[in-house]
């Protein structure tokens, strides 16, 4: 049997071997590769660096665990740096399955920076309807949710008192993972209620949002680790993003080696045939 | 005829309401948002009853993958009940409880291994099934390489001594910003005008199979 016949029929598990060590053994022992920021995560961090200190900003977190090695790092980043600025946040999501790791990431990062919750940050939780939910909480925050995450009423948190639409907020984060997301916010609400958007997402979902940066109906993009690590190295605090960013360079890196000889052996096989016809 | 003279009214108040936002229209547009919402919610009781209906039948009839509609049921049951009745109320979710247990060692780890195991299934298809066949497949071939490798570090690492403009990183930038973003653009706009048309035929009551009616 020839070598490329021999290579085709390999038991793929052997492939499954080589991407868990290339993923294991950069997370073991760091390459710490030279991480350059794009564009797009340079203007995320930009738009949030020009929300006023004191301000209220809305962070909508529609995402699940699925996406959480990629999603949770920039969620963390951005409470990070808009807690390192003052700013208050009103937290919501729209996916079923992601609510808990939006609160503790809330709560996590409050506790680290002395935030009280109900006067810097509320969590409003989770609110079934997808898509219909949007325009009704951009027309008022507390009809849509009229309790928090935790069951009591928004009325009783001063921050909720001092913003009940977009009119009182400086910005508004989106990190989702697909349907609902940023695509859907900004065509139920950001053009609707003349919001500053700014917008973090799976890499599969990130070409999609790339329209509306370039439209400026979206200021600043982080696509998936890659762009969660460019944002930690923004906010100067090296995150699981930045670690993770060895491992998806080797596993990138042999992936395309698989295209690669796959092809090769495709075409040494093509001409093998045209040579005997 | 009453459902199609509904859908017209209902269609009609929330289009001119994303345009007009006096009281007079916005107000009825807001409690129609409402109803929305709490039609979704329905739907995931229904939604539940449907997987209990279809996975009961085949897993009682002994079916194809009987034994993993069972445990499907059996999970999906003991988190209802668990939920509901062991877990404090409306504080379910709170740190503590066995509901919130269950969600942080089994929920959220297993949904990240289903995830995770992309990663093995893509590099074993781009070993067997990615074939530049013909012209179309060697351009998504060169961008989908020249994208992988410049979004991450090591694509940096590898063309830094080359011109800044030749770079894997600025190449991939270009790629997303440009001709993916002129595709994805003209696709938009497509479906939006589709859209558009799809929804204007239902309010004018011209579409009416969502009724299971012909026009």
């Amino acid at each position: 049997m020839a070598f490329g016949d021999r290579l085709e029929k390999l038991d793929r598990r052997w492939i499954f071997l080589v991407v868990a060590l290339l993923v294991l053994i950069p997370l073991l022992w760091p390459l710490q590769l030279p991480l350059a920021v794009s564009g797009p995560a340079k203007r995320y961090y930009d738009a949030i660096e020009a929300v006023p200190e004191g301000s209220i900003v809305v962070l909508a977190g529609d995402y699940d665990p699925a996406s959480a090695p990629e999603l949770v790092p920039m969620t963390r980043s951005s409470v990070t740096h808009l807690f390192r600025k003052n700013v208050r946040i009103i937290a919501l999501q729209l996916w079923e399955g992601g609510p808990p790791l939006v609160d503790a990431i809330l709560h996590e990062v409050g506790d680290e920076m002395g935030k009280v919750y109900g006067v810097d940050y509320v969590n409003l939780g989770y609110k079934s309807g997808r898509e219909a939910v949007m325009p009704s909480f951009g027309n008022s925050f507390s009809r849509t949710f009229p309790n928090d995450y935790g069951g009591k009423p928004v009325s009783s948190f001063p921050l909720m008192r001092q913003a009940d639409n977009f009119g009182a907020t400086a910005l508004f984060v989106n990190i989702s993972a697909g349907y609902p997301g940023t695509k859907e916010w900004v065509q139920q609400v950001q053009g609707r209620f003349q919001v500053r958007m700014v917008s973090g997402s799976t890499p599969v979902q990130a070409p999609e949002i790339y329209p509306y940066l370039q439209a400026g109906q979206v200021l600043g993009l982080l696509g998936g680790m890659a762009g969660a690590a460019e944002y930690e190295k923004s906010i100067g605090v090296p995150g699981p993003a930045t670690k993770g960013m060895d491992a998806q360079s080797s596993a990138h890196l042999f992936v395309v080696f698989l295209i690669l000889l796959g092809n090769a052996i495709y075409f040494s096989r093509r001409r093998a045939q045209q040579g005997r016809a | 005829m009453i459902p199609v003279v509904l859908t017209a009214i209902v269609g009609l108040l929330v289009i001119v309401s994303f345009f007009v936002p006096h009281g007079a229209i916005a107000e009825p547009a807001q409690i129609l948002q409402d109803w929305a919402i709490i039609i979704v919610a329905s739907g995931y009781v229904l939604g539940a009853a449907n997987v209990y209906k279809v996975n009961g039948e085949a897993a009682v009839k002994m079916q194809k993958d009987w034994l993993y509609k069972y445990v499907l049921l059996g999970s999906m049951t003991a988190m209802i009940v668990v939920g509901f009745f062991f877990s404090g109320g409306t504080e379910f979710l709170n740190e503590g409880s066995p509901f919130k247990w269950a969600y942080d060692y089994l929920y959220v780890p297993m949904q990240a291994t289903m995830f995770s195991l992309l990663a093995f299934f893509i590099a074993s298809a781009a070993f067997r099934a990615f074939r530049i066949r013909t012209v179309d497949a060697a351009l998504l071939a060169i961008a989908a390489l020249i994208v992988m490798v410049g979004r991450v570090p090591i694509g940096k690492l590898l063309t830094d001594s080359l011109p800044e403009v030749i770079q894997l990183p600025t190449m991939a930038n270009w790629l997303l910003e440009w001709p993916q973003n002129a595709a994805k653009r003209g696709i938009a706009i497509g479906a939006g005008l589709g859209v558009m048309a799809t929804g204007l035929r239902i309010i004018l009551g011209i579409e009416r199979s969502h009724m299971r009616e012909e026009a």
